[in-house]
């Protein structure tokens, strides 16, 4: 560092213009020029060096001092606006897959789950129906196999391969027809009057209950992995865009300010596009993910929770059906050995167990809904239910009894019967997920049109403002000319 | 009670031999001693033979087990310990009349045996042990017997002697096989079936009965069922091949012919009577080879109902030997004959020995 001041001068040459207005008075006694040698030919020197040399001599000079805030602030700002529509674009992609990607799909993967647990009670109903089976049913069952069937294939093409979805998907396609199959035979045994049919219903029911079931429940929980790992992409504040936009925010100020100190000039056209521009970004960015984040929180609290609990509450109910009607079917010809040794048939511990978590998930489901559109059809399948389950004690009693007649009269018959509380409980869930769906899509649509247009506002916008930086900057520097 | 009592007076015995051998007190107690020994000593062949069929008693206990109840119970003769038939009413059968109807536990899903005919124009219970049932309340109400008079339980296979210890019913019908450990929990009639154990399997399959054609084949069995115990026991003393394979076990015979159907298995076994039923529902499936175990069926009964045992052994004197359309035969003819024909040991109903 002890280089005379003249010899940071460069090698004269036409590619270091700013060098011959280099005045004298920079002061820097100093300005380092480590590389040099006296001997060097300019040929020698690399680009970098020569770069090196120009900023420091700019440094030293109020032009180049300017040219350096110009060029600074105008990097700060198309910073900003660059990581602020970069990670708003995230986040928008994010909750546009909540809206329109991963919440469908776990709708779907419900319905497969709803699909298949209502064809099995479809199928045990017109069993134990018989001769007496209706039409409806019927159909019920086999549209049910059909959307299931349908919704495997959405599933199937959204699934990553080699995915455990994917897995799960290929193993309920395989199950599908097995259990067809099995209850096309316990039909036509029944048909027969044969009670190996009975045995051929409890072994789809089996097929049903304890492969098909629990896989389609596996799917359905990764569908809500993904769609909470959507919302977690969604929600996060821009953090490294805000702290940005604060800093260019600062450069400006800053700018201005030393501006007004060495020229008394309050205002620099440039510099206050600049900052209004990078202020408006700035604004948009934190207002519109409070607004979004505030649509999607709501959506995920309101919408997301009541409808798994919802989605939980239906297959409760659908498997607790089931086994009401297995009961009948079984007439004794399996039973459990529980914890405590105790020995109970199979169906009427499963259907007490089924009840219970009906009986928990409407619970639940009531706390979670957020108003009386929400709470009225969850209180009408909560009674549906109390009144189910006092029918239920009647079957019972009239089955002990030996009153096999008054109990299948009770569970399928047309007046008085579980079916009755049974479809009121279904019509009534179904009406509540039609519900917190909808309350859904309202909040999470809300949420995402909170950002729409950031990213190209915030792209342009921030293009504007670096534009505005330079112009005010070479404003300034004009009058060095 | 008799059983406490027998105990006691060897235990006396006993006592009395350790008092010192004296006078006619010594005399008596040697007496008893050798009765016992003779009747130990007569009774031990049959008691190893049974050894065999009863696959569930280890060979260690069956030896303790007949040592304790050798004079009561052997499984050769278990089914001729029923009380002699009577006429007279008693405590349990006044109890039913007052009541107004009989509970009775039975199968329902037990093709020509119990089952709800869903075809039927009733949709009524209809099947042997149906039969058996209408012929003991028909005897117990008399004139102002009707169909109403009798309910139907649909009792497990593993709740039957619960449910008649509790008195949930009033009796089993229930293709339940007479045994001396459940004759020590449950009073039985008079047998009014006999048959065995048997192999059902495809009519085109190679397999001909319980021997060496089973041999690598999958051979499927209710759970806890006499015929998994002894498949098991065949194994292990080599009467049947290692390479059979029993891993099979279902909740439900029924379970077994869905898996044979199915193709998951190539044979079933069970007792003879059941196959029958099986085979009943099945054109393409029949039972192979005879029989290869004796078993009677009984109905079972609470302990302390010896009036009603008396009096269903009355119903069942009557039942084998009428030749009319509610007799034994007409039933037999009507539910079983098709599959197991005239010449099975099924065909004619078991001779009662009382006790």
């Amino acid at each position: 560092m002890t280089q005379p001041p003249k010899s940071s001068t460069a090698p004269p040459g036409t590619a270091v213009p700013t060098m011959p207005a280099l005045p004298p008075q920079s002061g820097r006694s100093g300005a380092p020029t480590p590389r040099r040698t006296p001997d060097a030919t300019p040929a020698r020197r690399t680009a970098l060096a020569e770069g090196v040399d120009q900023l420091r001599a700019a440094a030293t000079t109020e032009p180049g001092r300017l040219r350096a805030i110009g060029a600074l602030l105008a990097v700060l700002v198309v910073a900003f606006g660059a990581v602020a529509a970069w990670q708003t674009d995230s986040r928008a992609t994010a909750a546009g897959d909540v809206l329109h990607h991963s919440q469908p799909l776990s709708s779907d993967a419900a319905d497969i789950y709803r699909s298949l647990a209502d064809a099995n009670t479809m199928a045990a109903s017109g069993y134990l129906a018989g001769l007496d089976e209706t039409p409806a049913t019927r159909t019920q069952y086999e549209k049910d196999v059909r959307n299931a069937a349908s919704k495997l294939v959405t599933a199937a093409a959204n699934a990553d391969p080699g995915s455990s979805s994917a897995t799960y998907i290929k193993q309920l396609n395989e199950l599908l027809p097995e259990y067809k199959g099995l209850v096309e035979s316990a039909r036509a045994n029944n048909r027969q009057g044969f009670p190996v049919g009975g045995a051929y219903l409890r072994a789809a029911n089996d097929t049903m209950q304890n492969q098909m079931l629990p896989k389609a429940q596996d799917l359905y929980k990764n569908e809500n992995e993904r769609l909470s790992a959507d919302y977690g992409n969604a929600t996060p504040y821009p953090w490294f865009a805000i702290a940005l936009g604060l800093l260019a925010l600062g450069g400006l100020t800053w700018a201005q300010r030393r501006n007004y100190q060495r020229t008394n000039r309050v205002l620099n056209g440039g510099l206050v596009a600049a900052s209004a521009a990078t202020a408006v970004v700035l604004l948009w960015v934190v207002v519109g993910h409070t607004v979004a984040r505030a649509g999607l929180n709501d959506s995920y609290d309101h919408g997301v929770k009541s409808l798994t609990v919802l989605h939980d509450a239906r297959i409760a109910s659908l498997k607790a059906r089931s086994d009401e009607n297995l009961i009948l079917v079984s007439r004794g010809s399996e039973t459990t050995t529980l914890p405590d040794k105790q020995v109970v048939d199979t169906y009427d511990w499963g259907y007490d167990q089924q009840i219970a978590a009906l009986g928990k998930g409407l619970k639940l489901a009531d706390s979670l809904a957020d108003d009386s559109a929400g709470r009225k059809p969850v209180a009408v399948a909560n009674s549906s239910m109390k009144v189910w389950i006092s029918r239920h004690a009647k079957v019972s009693e009239n089955n002990e009894l030996g009153k096999y007649d008054d109990a299948r009269e009770g569970v399928i018959g047309a007046k008085d019967a579980t079916a009755e509380c049974f479809n009121s409980v279904d019509a009534s869930l179904n009406s509540a997920l039609i519900q917190e769906t909808k309350e859904f899509q309202q909040s999470a649509g809300d949420g995402l049109d909170a950002m729409t247009g950031l990213t190209v506002g915030a792209a342009v916008l921030a293009a504007l403002g670096a534009a505005g930086a330079v112009l005010g900057i070479g404003r300034r520097l004009s009058e060095y000319r | 009670m008799r059983a406490r009592s027998d105990l006691f007076r060897r235990l006396s015995a006993v006592r009395r031999v350790r008092a010192g051998l004296r006078g006619w007190g010594g005399v008596g107690a040697m007496a008893v001693v050798c009765v016992l020994a003779v009747a130990f000593v007569l009774l031990l062949p049959l008691t190893q033979s049974r050894g065999e069929a009863g696959a569930d008693l280890g060979g260690q206990q069956t030896v303790q087990g007949t040592q304790a109840r050798a004079p009561k119970c052997d499984e050769a003769t278990v089914q001729d310990q029923s009380p002699s038939p009577s006429d007279a009413d008693g405590t349990t059968i006044d109890a039913i009349k007052t009541r107004g109807y009989l509970n009775v536990g039975v199968d329902q899903n037990s093709y020509s045996w119990g089952y709800r005919n869903p075809n039927g124009s009733s949709g009524a219970l209809e099947g042997f042990d149906i039969d058996v049932v209408t012929a003991i309340a028909k005897n117990i109400f008399g004139s102002s017997y009707s169909p109403e008079k009798v309910r139907f339980r649909a009792i497990p296979t593993d709740q039957r002697i619960p449910a008649i210890q509790k008195k949930t019913v009033d009796m089993v019908v229930r293709t339940m096989t007479i045994n001396c450990e459940r004759a020590a929990k449950v009073a039985f009639s008079a047998p009014y079936f006999v048959t065995g154990q048997q192999v059902l399997a495809p009519k085109v399959s190679t397999i001909t009965g319980h021997n060496d054609t089973l041999a690598d084949k999958k051979v499927c069995s209710a759970k806890g069922s006499t015929a998994y115990e002894r498949l098991d026991a065949d194994k292990t003393a080599h009467t049947l091949p290692a390479s059979v394979d029993i891993k099979d076990t279902v909740p439900n015979q029924l379970d077994c012919l869905v898996k044979l159907q199915l193709g998951e298995t190539d044979a079933v076994v069970t007792d003879g009577a059941l196959a029958a039923s099986l085979a009943a529902q099945d054109p393409t499936v029949e039972l192979k080879g005879a029989a290869f175990t004796t078993e009677y069926y009984g109905v079972a009964m609470n302990l302390n109902a010896t009036d009603l045992v008396r009096r269903v052994n009355r119903v069942l004197e009557t039942y084998r030997t009428s030749t009319g359309p509610d007799g034994w035969h007409a039933s037999y003819t009507k539910w079983l004959l098709p599959t197991l024909r005239a010449d099975s040991k099924s065909a004619d109903p078991p001779t009662p020995h009382y006790k």
